[in-house]
């Protein structure tokens, strides 16, 4: 009896750090998407990158101390045609030569209510780097966990699209980069 | 003059006759261009004409089920009469298929059209690339089919005018006040 009262006892004192201790920290590609919604002439066009990777640690019970880099290789573009998918590649757009990976490293993530976060933190494409603020959510799905967010960021910022498409008559200034991230947990 | 076509049809006729020569002059221009803001930018009024064609031979055609044209001259050969009537039957069959064939492709590959920027077309397709694939063959050999029909018609329309020296030709120009009556 007073043996089973300790193992109980131990097993109460232990509950609270074995229920905060899964921390996502796998990210899973193949359940993943990085997709973009941009205006072209009035008419919105999606796209997505197929490759990117990504290193994190999040405890939902302590986000402040979350942490997450992401990189996104931007060869990888589906733009929805291949001469789109060339174009894009070369030197007025991505310079996918020179800045193969966009790099998104979060400096501090912010729990605003329900399973809402903002993650900030810089993003930097072609050399260029910005501060960014992210919202996402996030979902515990079984051994699992699916954050979800969407941002706008202005093509401008980076320099992409130089030269002629640098107007935004046809191409839009503003994409929106809408992702799905899912990570396992350990 | 009752052997005129109606000034409706007459309008719809060259009205549709520029558009036409335009949309497939302008398809096979811009479609070799590399890819640059000028070629989205023909590339949208490519879409925004041919939607623009669509709804014209629809009207043309909802005309045309309620005025006859006028009869071809009785002088004209039985089998000639059949090759008038089949390709303008064939005419106003890649009127048609000229721009559903060009809209169900921008829906297959993704790229919706916006007629003049303003009005959304639905997207009668899901994104899917081999059909879109597909469908610009089928929009690219209408087009090489579409311009040898032409061809044959304006020849065959200057045939009757200057070999056989009839009306065909006149009664589908502007009226003019005329002698004859
Ligand atoms: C009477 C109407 C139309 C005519 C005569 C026409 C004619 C043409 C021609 C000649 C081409 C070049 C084909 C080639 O050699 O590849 C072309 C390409 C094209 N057309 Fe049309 N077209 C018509 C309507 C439309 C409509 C309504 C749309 C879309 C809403 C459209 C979308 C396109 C597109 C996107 C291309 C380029 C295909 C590519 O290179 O990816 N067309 N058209």
């Amino acid at each position: 009896m007073k043996h089973a009262l300790s193992t109980l006892a131990l097993l109460a004192a232990l509950s609270p750090l074995s229920a905060g201790a899964v921390e996502y920290n796998q990210v899973l590609p193949a359940k993943s998407s990085v997709a973009f919604t941009y205006q072209q002439m009035g008419v919105a066009v999606d796209g997505q990158f197929r490759k990117f990777s990504g290193q994190l640690s999040f405890d939902p019970a302590k986000p402040a101390a979350a942490r997450v880099s992401f990189d996104v290789e931007l060869a990888s573009v589906d733009t929805g045609a291949p001469e789109g998918d060339a174009e894009v590649a070369g030197k007025p757009w991505f310079n996918t030569a020179a800045f193969p990976v966009a790099r998104f490293v979060s400096s501090g993530v912010k729990a605003i209510g329900g399973n809402r976060y903002e993650v900030a933190g810089k993003l930097t494409i072609k050399g260029r780097t910005q501060d960014v603020v992210v919202p996402a959510t996030f979902t515990a799905q079984g051994a699992s966990g699916v954050f979800e967010g969407a941002f706008t960021l202005r093509r401008a910022d980076f320099a992409i699209g130089e030269g002629s498409w640098a107007k935004f008559d046809i191409v839009a200034n503003d994409i929106r980069l809408k992702f799905r991230i899912a990570a396992s947990g350990k | 003059m009752k052997n005129h076509y109606t000034a409706t049809a007459k309008s719809l006729h060259w009205v549709m006759a520029v558009l036409i020569i335009g949309l497939l002059a302008l398809g096979f221009y811009m479609q070799d261009l590399p890819l640059s803001p000028d070629k989205l930018k023909l590339y949208s009024w490519h879409k925004w004409a041919g939607v623009t064609a669509f709804l014209l031979v629809l009207v043309r055609l909802a005309w045309r089920a309620g005025h006859r044209p006028p009869p071809l001259p009785a002088s004209m050969p039985k089998p000639l009469q059949l090759a008038a009537h089949g390709g303008h039957l064939a005419l106003y069959g890649l009127m048609l298929a000229m721009p559903l064939s060009g809209w169900l492709m921008s829906s297959a590959k993704g790229f919706q059209t916006v007629w003049f920027g303003l009005l959304p077309i639905p997207d009668l397709l899901a994104k899917d690339k081999a059909l879109g694939d597909l469908l610009q063959n089928v929009h690219a050999t209408l087009a090489v089919l579409f311009v040898l029909i032409l061809v044959g018609h304006v020849a065959a329309a200057l045939k009757h005018h200057f070999i056989d020296r009839d009306d065909i030709l006149t009664r589908m120009l502007p009226a003019r006040p005329t002698t004859e009556n």
